[in-house]
């Protein structure tokens, strides 16, 4: 495998990279040995997709499930509250609080 | 080997501090401005604003009060509150500190209760500058550790840094203590399998699946909007992180607020009430999380964070290590380790597990840590309500007894 200094692979079973030093859209990253451009910004901490996701499949981090895809996710691209999901209490935000959805 | 404070009943502190406590939030602002006016780093505010009664919150003001790191305590009260106050005197008495009661209503007032609440704290502060010191190894001490405004980076490098420290600090002797079960959810499996007995590891579980009903209850799991700013997206995610704090010892057993574990190894406190929710979230912010880690004599608290918190602590040393290295370069005055260091390759989480270790004991042998010396004292204690400990919680202590 290709080594991406700024995306780190935390075990051989996770589909998620994660992000270790900030990546601009348009940045040209390596993914599973593939150069593609970056499709978001990725701040540092953030995770990014290590292969095509589907709605319903796990998200794998530290060989751990941590939550379920919820929208196509294409590799490289940003994995975070838009495109999956808790599998136990749903995660909320400070607009979703003042607005009462949470 | 450092200097601690010997205490009558054979316990070692590692400051030497008197606590002034408020009993209601009606004494609070008397309580806070005998404290003020002293001005003494090592005069500290406690209390609990509550009015009616709660054997939790009695039972965590009388750990806290005859905790190890205190030397001795001078007591506000309004006068009508609930709260037991000369049940706590006495237990403060009873294990040799010096403790004086004051009672604002029968003081004559505010600036009366003030004026002698600072003649007591003089009195309180010399009799506790008498205490014995005493060589204490490592294998004496209690750690708790907690995490606060994480972020994608904590479980990378912070979490898994004070793991090793924790592996390290088992091995000493040392008893260690991890705790938020509601930051565990998802954990649960991986973590029975480390339990000391079958029984236990099934407690374990238990405590979880409790946390998770007790948070969607609620609304809401442990998961603030700062944690999914900072890339994480779930609570799983959150607490798969969180966990690496623990490290990779058994469990020996698990406690609740006020407990001190029997014995060195490795435990879980759970800090999430029994029995239906009643008084709201289990711990409403980081510092209530720290104040149960005393209560269970944790000596000092390592502190993990990604976003940057900047509390301390009452009563014992918060050592604070920054998981970002972006964040610990922004609040560089508040952090006493840079395990962010890890992400930008100028160390491997041996090197900062071992970093924490020699901060640790250098803060045990009185160095202050970065929110001691920025004058960092916080404290809250709410309501709660718990059942004793099952029979599971502790096997060791019950096969040695």
């Amino acid at each position: 495998m290709i080594h991406e200094a700024r995306l780190m692979l935390l075990d051989p079973r996770d589909t998620i990279l994660v992000c270790i030093a900030p990546v601009a859209a348009g940045d040209s990253v390596t993914i599973e040995g593939v150069a593609l451009s970056a499709p978001d910004p990725i701040g540092v901490g953030h995770k990014v997709a290590r292969r095509a996701l589907a709605p319903g499949d796990k998200v794998v981090k530290y060989g751990a499930p941590i939550g379920s895809i919820t929208r196509a996710t294409a590799p490289g691209a940003l994995v975070h509250l838009h495109n999956m999901k808790s599998d136990y209490i749903a995660s909320h935000s400070r607009d979703a609080v003042s607005e009462g959805k949470g | 080997m450092f200097q601690g404070f010997l205490r009558e009943d054979g316990r070692k502190g590692i400051r030497n501090i008197v606590a002034v406590a408020y009993l209601v939030e009606c004494a609070h602002h008397v309580a806070r401005r005998i404290v003020g006016k002293v001005d003494d780093p090592d005069v500290h505010l406690i209390g609990f604003p509550g009015c009616f009664p709660n054997a939790y919150a009695a039972k965590v003001m009388r750990a806290i009060a005859t905790h190890p790191n205190v030397g001795g305590v001078v007591l506000v009260s309004l006068g009508c509150e609930s709260f037991d106050r000369n049940g706590l005197r006495q237990a403060i008495a009873a294990s040799g500190r010096p403790v004086e009661l004051l009672v604002i209503q029968e003081a004559g007032g505010t600036s009366a209760t003030i004026a002698a609440g600072i003649a007591a704290v003089e009195r309180v502060r010399a009799a506790a500058a008498a205490a014995p010191r005493a060589a204490m190894e490592v294998g004496e001490l209690i750690i708790g550790t907690v995490c606060g405004g994480s972020d994608g980076t904590s479980g990378l490098t912070a979490n898994p840094a004070v793991g090793r420290a924790f592996d390290r600090l088992v091995g000493e002797g040392a008893t260690c203590i991890f705790e938020e079960t509601g930051e565990l959810i998802g954990c649960e499996a991986i973590m029975a399998e480390r339990a000391v007995t079958p029984e236990l590891g099934r407690a374990i579980e238990e405590c979880v699946a409790k946390a998770e009903r007790y948070y969607t209850t609620m609304g809401y799991a442990s998961f603030a909007p700062g944690n999914a700013e900072g890339g994480l997206t779930t609570i799983e995610e959150k607490s798969m992180g969180a966990y690496s704090k623990s490290g990779s010892s058994p469990i020996s057993g698990i406690i609740k607020p006020g407990d001190v574990p029997p014995a060195g190894g490795l435990y879980l406190l759970d800090v999430v009430p029994d029995g239906e929710p009643r008084f709201g979230f289990p711990n409403i912010s980081d510092n209530a999380e720290i104040v149960e880690l005393i209560a269970c004599g944790a000596h000092l608290t390592l502190f993990t964070t990604g976003r940057g918190s900047v509390v301390g602590s009452a009563v014992a040393p918060v050592i604070k290590i920054c998981a970002n290295p972006e964040t610990a370069r922004r609040l560089a005055e508040d952090m006493d380790v840079n395990a962010g260091r890890i992400l930008e390759g100028e160390a491997t989480l041996d090197d900062v597990g071992e970093e924490i270790h020699a901060a640790m004991m250098a803060v045990a042998g009185g160095k202050r840590t970065k929110s001691e010396e920025l004058g960092h004292q916080e404290f809250i204690l709410t309501y709660k309500a718990f059942d004793p400990l099952g029979p599971a919680c502790l096997p060791l202590a019950r096969r040695a007894a």
